[in-house]
């Protein structure tokens, strides 16, 4: 802040210079969101059912495999930045504020590494046959 | 931003005539399609992400696991909730093109706003009942 002058007083309550940067984040993601969620919704619609061994056999082949990765990345960022702004718009106490937002950090690092754990699990050990084959 | 208005503000600001909230606007549907995209997102975010992550989860853990997330989402309640993430993710799809559209600088003209605003909320209702269509009839 600075020494009281007019100029001093407002310098750095301004614009963070920070906006855009989550700004495109958002929209990358949403366009990763898009290509992501349509393949799985496509790929749910077509599979003849929806029984463990279907719906697992599916995911462990490399592409659907992957998109399901790219899609748990893709959600939850675009997921962290909504919230962000959710936090941001309606929790006005700073310190209730940093409390929320440490939340959302974790589960949203947490959620992720969850996702891709699992999706990897079932690419790489078949787990229906104990690990056998 | 709480903290900075007050310390800059002081006391004599504080019968300083506030800009008008939701209440004293006529609404219209580009309010419907903001505040729908902001409920659809974030809903999915808290619960879709959740449900996403139970149905990986019940994969990665074996047959038995998966048996229950099946039976879950299979009950009324399981479908509500799962055709409530369909309405969500069509519904902010849709204002989110919209979105793209608006961020070219397009689309603000009051005929053009308020009829691409219909177009999304319509077609999000739309696009939920092709897809269950599709689920419960093919």
């Amino acid at each position: 802040m600075g020494n009281g002058t007019s100029i001093g007083r407002v310098r750095g309550l301004g614009s963070a210079h920070t906006g855009a940067h989550h700004w495109l984040l958002q929209r990358f993601t949403a366009v990763g969101n898009l290509i992501t969620l349509i393949f799985l919704i496509v790929s749910l619609l077509t599979l003849p059912n929806m029984s463990y061994a279907t719906v697992s056999g599916w995911m462990s082949q490399p592409i659907p495999a992957v998109m399901m990765a790219l899609l748990v990345l893709t959600t939850f960022w675009h997921a962290r930045i909504g919230l962000q702004v959710l936090i941001e718009d309606y929790v006005h106490d700073s310190g209730s504020r940093f409390g929320v937002m440490l939340a959302l950090n974790l589960a949203w690092i947490g959620g992720t590494v969850f996702g891709l754990f699992c999706i990897a699990r079932l690419a790489l050990v078949p787990v229906a046959t104990g690990g056998a084959a | 931003m709480g903290g900075i208005a007050t310390h800059h503000t002081g006391q004599n600001m504080a019968n300083r005539p506030l800009s008008p909230h939701l209440q004293i606007w006529k609404w219209g549907p580009h309010m419907l399609v903001s505040i729908l995209h902001r409920v659809s997102g974030d809903g999915m975010a808290i619960v879709g992400l959740g449900v996403l992550l139970w149905w990986l989860g019940a994969l990665a853990s074996g047959p038995e696991a998966y048996e229950t997330f099946h039976w879950a989402m299979t009950t009324p309640i399981g479908y509500l909730v799962l055709i409530g993430l369909t309405w969500a993710f069509f519904s902010h799809l849709c204002s989110g093109l919209r979105h793209f559209v608006l961020d070219t600088g397009a689309g603000y003209e009051l005929d053009a706003n308020k009829m691409w605003s219909i177009v999304s909320v319509t077609g999000g209702v739309v696009l939920t009942l092709a897809f269950w269509a599709a689920i419960f009839l093919l």
